[in-house]
Formats: C-alpha cells, sequence, structure tokens
C-alpha cells in the first residue's frame, strides 16, 4: 500500500456543490470580489526583541567604532548605502532589492517609549500605536484602527499570520488568522467522516472546510493521504502531526511569508506577522547574523510570492520595539536601547534612501547617555505609508489610528 | 431537566473518564466541592515560602554574574551555573503542569479543577519575565485554589495582593506622590502607578460597565501605594511609601492617621460585597459555564445568592447548578464551544492518560504535547494575552485555525500518549456517554484505524460542545 494525494473532495466537493450558498457566505469570500477597494498592499513585520539598526546600517565614524570594537572590527561589507555607511554583510541578500529602489530605511525613530526599556511593554506600545501603554481590556492595535477606517475591509482584507498572538490586529475589525504550521495528514475516509459528524453544525463545519480550503491552499498543511497499517510510516506521521508540518521550526519564517504572499496575491490587502530574535545581548557579530537571514528570507519569499504586478503596488514596513545601546557591552552584543531603526521594503516605495536623522555618537549626544537618541515617532512614518497607501485622513490617522501622534510634514515615501 | 449525569461532567467538569465516575447528583458535586481540598497529594505544588526560596535562589544566581568581573572564567562559571539552574527550573515548571493536567484528568471533583482555571484566568498574572512565569502555578495553588469555594473577597485578597500580581500589574513602583519615601528621594521623580487600582475595579471586581470614574482609580490607587513586595518576605505594607490622608473610593471614606494595609483589605471587601461585582462576576460565570447568551433568569438567581450569602462562591455555584436553565441539553449548533485549554484537557482525560505518563512529564515532551498545539489553537498555556484573560466568546475560538489546529493535535495525541489505543466503538461511548450521536458512533466504526477513529470523536461537535 502505498501514499496517494488526499482526496479533498470530500470536503471541497460540497463546497462547491453548494457554491452559491457559499459565495454569500463572508467566511468563504472567494478571490475576485474582494478586489474592489484598491490594488494597494501593505505588510507590517514585527521585528521582536530590538533591532539594532547602527549595526544593520553601520556608520562610518570614528566615535562609533570604538564604542563598537568587536561589532564593526570586520573589513567594511562594501555594500554601500551613502555616505560610507555600509549595510550588515548579513543582510546581502537585500542588496539587489536596495539597487532595485525597493528598500528604504528610517533612522533614529522611536515609539513614544522610554526609559524601562521592557520588551514587553515595548512590543506592546508599538503594536498598540498609542502614546501611553494600553491597559485593560480594552487592548486593541493600530492595524485594526486602521482597518476599521478602511471602507469595504472584511474579513479576507486582512492576515494575521503565524502561531504568536498580535495585537496588532487585534480589535473591532475582523481579521482572519492563520498559521501555516497547522497541518495533519488524514485519509479520504477520515475527511469524508469528519465532514458527516459536523452535517448538524453550520459554524463548525464552515470553520472546517476554510480550514481545509486553508490548508491545502499552500498553508502548509499537509493534506495527503497517509495509508494505514504502514507501522513503518508511523513515526513520521507522528511528526507531521506533533510537530510544524514535520520538519521542526527551521523555514518557518519562509512559510509564513509565502503564505502571507499567496494571500495578499489574491483577496487579502493587509499582513502582518513577526519575527524573532534581535535580542543580541552577547557575541552579536554572531548572533545578529540568523535574524537577519530570517528578515532577507521573508521579504524575498515576499517578493517572490505575490509576483512582479502585486510586488508593484505592495509596501513593506519592518518595525522594532526600541534601538539599542550605542556601545558595545562587556559580552560583545548590545543592551536594550531607544532609538532605532525601520525598515521599508516593496515595489510601491520610494527606495534607494535612507529617511531620518542620526545624532552624534559623543556621549552628550545619547539618550541618557547610552542609547541612540530619538529623533523621530516611528508611528509617524507608518500613518504616511497608510496614508500614501490607501488614502487615510489625517484627522482619523492623529485621532485614531495613532492617538496622540503629528503627521506633521511628508517624508515622500511612496513612489 | 435538573440534573443529567453526562452534562455534570462535560459542562461543570472535564468531560468524562472512562476510569473514574461522576457525581451521581447536584447534591454530591456540592458535597465535593465544598469539601476542604480532598485533594490529591501526589501532585503537590510549592507553598508561597518555598517558591520565594526557588525565585531568589535564581535571582541570586543572576546577580552574581552581574557583580562579577565581565568576561572573566569566573563569570562564565557563574552564567552556566545559571543556566543549569534556569534548566532545572523549566523541568521543574513542566513537571507542575503535568500536576495540573493530572488533577484534571484523575479527579472526581472536576468542577473545582474548572473553578481553579476559571478563577486563574479571572485573575491572569502570567509574569512578565522568565522567573515570575516559572512561579505562576505557585500562585494559582496557593492564591487562587483555596479559595474557590469560598468568599470571593477572600480570593480577591489573596490574588491582587499577591507577589504575582503586584509584579505583574506594577504595583512594586507605585509610591504615594506625597510620602517620606517620594519626598526624601525627589531626584528620583517617583510616584504612583494606577494599573492596579484600575484592573482591580474594571476586571476583577466592578466590571468595565461599573460605577466608577477616574477619581476612584487615583484615590484607590493612593490607597494602594504601601503595598509592595518585599523579595525575601513576600507581600508587605511599607506605610514609609504610602500616601498620606484618607481616600474616598465609591463614596466612602478609608485610612485616616496612619496608613495601613487594613485600610487596604477593607475597601477590597467593600468591592467583593458591591453589587456590581456580583452581577459582572455571576454573568462571567454564566457565560464560562451554561452559555454566551445566559438566562436572564438564571442571572438573576446567581446574583442574588452572590449578594445574599456576601459572596460564598460555592453557594453561587449553587444556585447556578440548581436552575433549569444550567442543564439545557446541546441542541445542534449550540451550546458553549469548548476553549482550547478545556478541548485538551477534557481529550486527555477520555484518554486516561496514565498518571505517571503527566507527573513525569519532560519539559520539550510537553512542549510538543501541549505547548506548541495550544499556541497555535490560539491559547497559550496560561499565557493570556492581558490582564483581561482569555476570550470568553465562542466567535473567538471557533476559526479555520482553531479547527485545524486541533485536528491535527487530535489525530496525533492518542498514540503520543497512550502505548496502546483503546477500541474507538467504545471509546465513542465512555467520552460521549449514552447521548452519543448516530453519525459519531459511526465514523467511530467506520474509521479506517483507531487513531483516526479516536481524533474523530474528538472532533465532534458533540465532545467540542458542551
Amino acid at each position: 500500500m502505498g501514499k496517494t494525494v488526499m482526496d479533498r473532495r470530500g470536503f471541497l466537493g460540497r463546497g462547491l456543490a453548494v457554491g452559491c450558498s457559499l459565495a454569500a457566505s463572508p467566511l468563504m469570500t472567494p478571490v475576485s470580489f474582494a478586489a474592489t477597494e484598491g490594488e494597494n498592499r501593505l505588510v507590517v513585520i514585527i521585528l521582536r526583541g530590538g533591532l539594532d539598526g547602527l549595526d544593520l546600517l553601520q556608520p562610518d565614524n570614528a566615535g562609533l567604532r570604538a564604542l563598537r570594537p568587536t561589532l564593526l572590527a570586520r573589513a567594511p561589507s562594501g555594500m554601500e548605502i551613502s555616505e560610507g555607511m555600509m549595510l550588515h554583510a548579513a543582510a546581502k541578500p537585500l542588496w539587489p532589492m536596495w539597487q532595485a529602489g525597493e528598500l528604504a530605511f528610517v533612522q533614529g525613530v522611536s515609539t513614544p517609549y522610554r526609559n524601562k526599556r521592557s520588551h514587553f511593554d515595548g512590543q506592546d506600545l508599538l503594536e498598540a500605536g498609542t502614546a501611553q501603554l494600553p491597559t485593560g481590556a480594552t487592548r486593541d492595535g493600530w492595524l485594526n484602527r486602521m482597518l476599521q477606517n478602511m471602507p469595504g475591509s472584511q474579513m479576507t482584507t486582512a492576515y494575521a499570520v503565524g502561531a504568536d498572538p498580535m495585537l496588532l490586529s487585534q480589535g473591532a475589525a475582523a481579521v482572519e488568522t492563520w498559521s501555516p504550521d497547522v497541518g495533519f495528514v488524514l485519509s479520504s475516509q477520515g475527511a469524508r467522516l469528519l465532514e458527516m459528524t459536523m452535517e448538524r453544525d453550520p459554524a463548525m463545519a464552515s470553520a472546517m472546510q476554510k480550514a481545509m480550503v486553508l490548508a491545502g491552499d499552500g498553508g502548509g498543511g499537509v493534506l495527503e493521504m497517509a495509508d494505514s497499517g504502514m507501522m513503518s510510516d508511523l513515526d513520521s506521521m507522528m511528526d507531521a502531526q506533533m510537530s510544524p508540518k514535520g520538519r521542526g521550526r527551521a523555514g518557518a519564517h519562509v512559510r509564513v511569508a509565502e503564505f502571507a504572499a499567496q494571500q495578499l496575491r489574491d483577496a487579502a490587502r493587509v499582513a502582518c506577522f513577526s519575527i524573532g530574535g534581535w535580542d543580541t545581548h552577547a557575541a552579536q557579530a554572531r548572533t545578529l547574523k540568523a535574524p537577519l537571514k530570517r528578515l532577507s528570507d521573508s521579504l524575498l519569499a515576499l517578493k517572490d510570492g505575490v509576483g512582479e504586478k502585486v510586488w508593484a503596488r505592495t509596501t513593506v514596513l519592518a518595525m522594532t520595539e526600541f534601538g539599542r545601546t550605542v556601545a558595545e557591552n562587556g559580552t560583545k552584543g548590545t543592551d536594550h536601547g531607544t532609538g532605532g531603526m525601520m525598515v521599508m521594503a516593496g515595489g510601491a516605495i520610494r527606495g534607494q534612501i535612507v529617511h531620518g536623522q542620526l545624532t552624534g555618537f559623543e556621549e552628550a549626544d545619547l539618550f541618557q547617555r547610552r542609547d541612540l537618541m530619538p529623533t523621530d515617532d516611528v508611528r509617524r512614518y507608518a500613518a504616511w505609508a497608510i496614508r500614501e497607501s490607501f488614502g487615510l485622513d489625517q484627522a482619523a490617522l492623529e485621532g485614531v489610528v495613532f492617538p496622540g501622534m503629528q503627521l506633521g510634514d511628508a517624508p515622500g515615501l511612496l513612489a | 431537566m435538573v440534573f443529567d449525569p453526562d452534562i455534570a461532567q462535560t459542562r461543570f467538569g472535564y468531560g468524562l473518564s472512562p476510569k473514574v465516575a461522576g457525581p451521581a447528583d447536584i447534591a454530591e458535586m456540592m458535597a465535593l466541592l465544598r469539601a476542604n481540598e480532598p485533594e490529591m497529594p501526589w501532585f503537590p505544588l510549592p507553598s508561597d515560602a518555598e517558591m520565594r526560596e526557588k525565585m531568589l535562589a535564581l535571582l541570586d544566581a543572576r546577580r552574581k554574574i552581574s557583580k562579577a568581573e565581565k568576561g572573566s572564567d569566573a563569570q562564565q562559571a557563574l552564567q552556566k551555573a545559571f543556566k543549569t539552574a534556569r534548566r532545572a527550573s523549566k523541568q521543574e515548571g513542566a513537571k507542575w503542569i503535568g500536576a495540573t493536567l493530572a488533577r484534571r484528568v484523575w479527579s472526581r471533583d472536576g468542577l473545582r479543577e474548572r473553578l481553579v482555571a476559571f478563577w486563574n484566568d479571572h485573575f491572569s498574572a502570567p509574569g512578565k519575565n522568565v522567573i515570575y512565569r516559572f512561579a505562576e502555578p505557585a500562585y494559582v495553588a496557593n492564591a487562587i485554589r483555596p479559595f474557590v469555594n469560598g468568599r470571593f473577597e477572600d480570593m480577591l485578597i489573596a490574588a491582587v495582593l499577591h507577589p504575582q500580581m503586584l509584579h505583574f500589574l506594577d504595583q512594586n513602583n507605585s509610591v504615594g506622590p506625597n510620602s517620606t519615601v517620594a519626598k526624601k528621594r525627589s531626584e528620583k521623580k517617583l510616584g504612583l502607578n494606577e494599573n492596579l487600582a484600575r484592573e482591580i475595579l474594571e476586571l476583577h471586581t466592578l466590571g468595565v460597565d461599573g460605577r466608577y470614574t477616574q477619581k476612584d482609580v487615583r484615590q484607590f490607587a493612593e490607597l494602594l501605594t504601601g503595598v509592595t513586595t518585599i523579595q525575601k518576605k513576600g507581600t508587605a505594607f511599607l506605610a514609609k511609601r504610602a500616601e498620606p490622608g484618607a481616600e474616598t473610593v465609591l463614596g466612602k471614606e478609608y485610612g485616616s492617621r496612619r496608613a495601613q494595609m487594613a485600610d487596604v483589605h477593607a475597601v477590597l471587601r467593600d468591592l467583593a460585597r458591591h453589587p456590581d461585582t456580583a452581577r459582572h462576576l455571576t454573568r462571567k460565570l454564566a457565560v464560562h459555564f451554561v452559555s454566551d447568551t445566559p438566562d436572564e433568569d438564571l442571572l438573576v438567581s446567581m446574583g442574588a445568592r452572590y449578594l445574599e450569602t456576601d459572596g460564598d462562591l460555592a453557594e453561587v455555584v449553587e444556585a447556578m447548578l440548581r436552575h433549569p436553565a444550567a442543564w439545557a441539553p446541546v441542541g445542534n449548533g449550540t451550546g458553549n464551544f469548548k476553549q482550547p485549554e478545556v478541548f485538551v484537557s477534557s481529550a486527555l482525560r477520555a484518554l486516561a492518560v496514565p498518571k505517571t505518563r503527566l507527573r513525569e512529564v519532560k519539559s520539550p515532551q510537553l512542549e510538543r504535547l501541549l505547548g506548541t498545539p495550544l499556541r497555535t489553537m490560539g491559547q497559550p498555556w496560561r499565557r493570556p494575552f492581558g490582564p483581561d484573560g482569555f476570550e470568553e466568546g465562542d466567535a473567538h475560538w471557533l476559526t479555520a485555525q482553531g479547527m485545524a489546529a486541533r485536528l491535527q493535535w487530535a489525530l496525533g495525541v492518542s498514540t503520543a500518549v497512550l502505548q496502546e489505543l483503546p477500541d474507538p466503538r467504545v471509546f465513542v461511548e465512555t467520552t460521549l456517554g449514552e447521548q452519543a450521536p448516530a453519525s459519531v458512533r459511526f465514523a467511530a466504526d467506520a474509521a479506517e484505524n483507531r487513531r483516526e477513529g479516536i481524533a474523530l470523536v474528538l472532533m465532534s461537535p458533540a465532545f467540542q460542545r458542551v
């Protein structure tokens, strides 16, 4: 007995048979219908842990070299961004994107979060988009408040991808959450029986049906049939059931980006997910490589996944909760800081530019004599990206999406 | 209907077990709950004092690292020692989760276990760093568990003044602006943190619709100054940090000459007995156990009992159980949809996973069996998104991702935890009882193998809706 490709007709065939009623259901809004409210796409990536912007883009500065003896010890990467500022060697996959004018940076920015430098609070504030920490039961994220101000947004307009809960997308607007790490090996007989047991429970049947579609739709599901009775296969089958797609966690970020890309190519206009690993307290020359590779891989997977046409309408914002200390610490890493960096990518943006201001690196120039001085509100850039992508007005942006933020002059983010 | 032996376990416990018989009637349910913790000594959790020592040891180990000469051999040795200690604590934490599950799987008093989880969620304080995350099970064992059959005010005092909550809601940094400490160290700009006061009013007692104003929050926060944590002793009241003078909360004056813990207790007891608290808590209980849209008369009767008994929680639970609405049968597409934690726990109970298997679980195994799956189902173990705990509404849980993750887990769990799988035709009977729908019996019988048969029973609406 061998393996066969799973017959999804159990659930799907039924879906086709009752296609009319399904089309009317918001859960099953098909691809072609939702593409009505504009073509622009926005992807927000939360870089959890605190990206060291001064290492991603290394300024050519003698003072900084003295403060960062091991981090700036190596020969410059040769990928010059501007005025001697070099791109980190591990971000090399992004170099063609920079050259193509699809990559930009914002330096010296931060949220209004100051002093305490806690990841927990810093990420909350970044995702809430408020001036103060959200408390109590009314926690929602700025991306969700943005959706509430976008006419015609519906369940399939926005996706939160990955297993981690994201405050960013929480709130009154419906956002579909999907983790490509869910997958299952189910026999065709099993699928038919499952459908039968749910026949009289429309809500469960509908959610299950959608799961089948998403799982099979490049969502990472293992919708192939493993025939029963093959004891030698049992171990690998258990792996497939109990760990993400049976391949461990490696590469999970790429599957997330690929899934997001697929949805963006279809009905979705907004997607968010997170990439961790930026908290480089020790041996940063080594430990920053992995997250930079994850970010690069994710951006490339997004670009490849959406295709040329959609990429041209796409803006990606990669934001972090805070920057890191300007000076290296005793373990060749950096500690939690304040002023940080936002990375922008996409065919829709004005590329090959570094926005924002860097102050000097003398002790007196630093925030509390240790952190890069924040010179601008990172929310202002997110707000302008939203305004240029979806046309939200100043009142909504300053009053609802980012309360307390001043929109200020246009930085000219989109091409 | 006023009692159903299966609903007694599925709706008010962790479901049916093939090995443990459920209570015979409401009187027995209540007798089990009212008994003073007949609980299983085989699954002990640490006391507050024991937990403090464990936390101090970890803190000490970490402190020593920062004191040692940077980059020295000595520092590296200390770092290694800390890592070893952390790994040991992680394994110990896994054992406590195993113990919690073992109780859910093997206790006759499923109602008590469900109530512990309910109040744990109500007083969510998952910990903001690794040490406090490690300590959370002890907080539940000492500040929640002993009070689920007692007065709400006692649980309120135990929970919100526990070091776990004081840390989670930033009370340790809250100092009266005119206190001795604030004046002495004016350069430090010490001041009030309203977080705990606000959440007690909004989440723990009156509810967000309750009759309180920002002024009450402020005054209550001032009253709470002085409450802080001393690492070696636990919760303490330090008068020199307290805001001097009386404070008015909900129109009543507390404290006068000398700030003291008794004033904090007094306001907490008054809040616990407030009619808005009665309404908030009884509604939350009814929504959690019975229905997202609970019967109005059920709410009235529970609320009245709450006020008559000054918040005796066993009495309130009994008022719920004595009401016919609590026993309404689950119809097609109706009934509460199990939250992931209940889904997983009740499946383990249905599978009668051996006690030893749960007690001796290793941390990576637990991550595979429970950690990752619960995260993909949207309910990471005891780590709600905020102090408001997990969402109660069914719609939040009944999603495509949730269903996919449940199916994935249901297909894998049986072979992961059992040597020998039960016959699905028997499993459907022991898990769903006499009311097992024909379609699920058929599916269990027609499945290609035992593993899928078991998964089909666990995925069925009859199992997931209670």
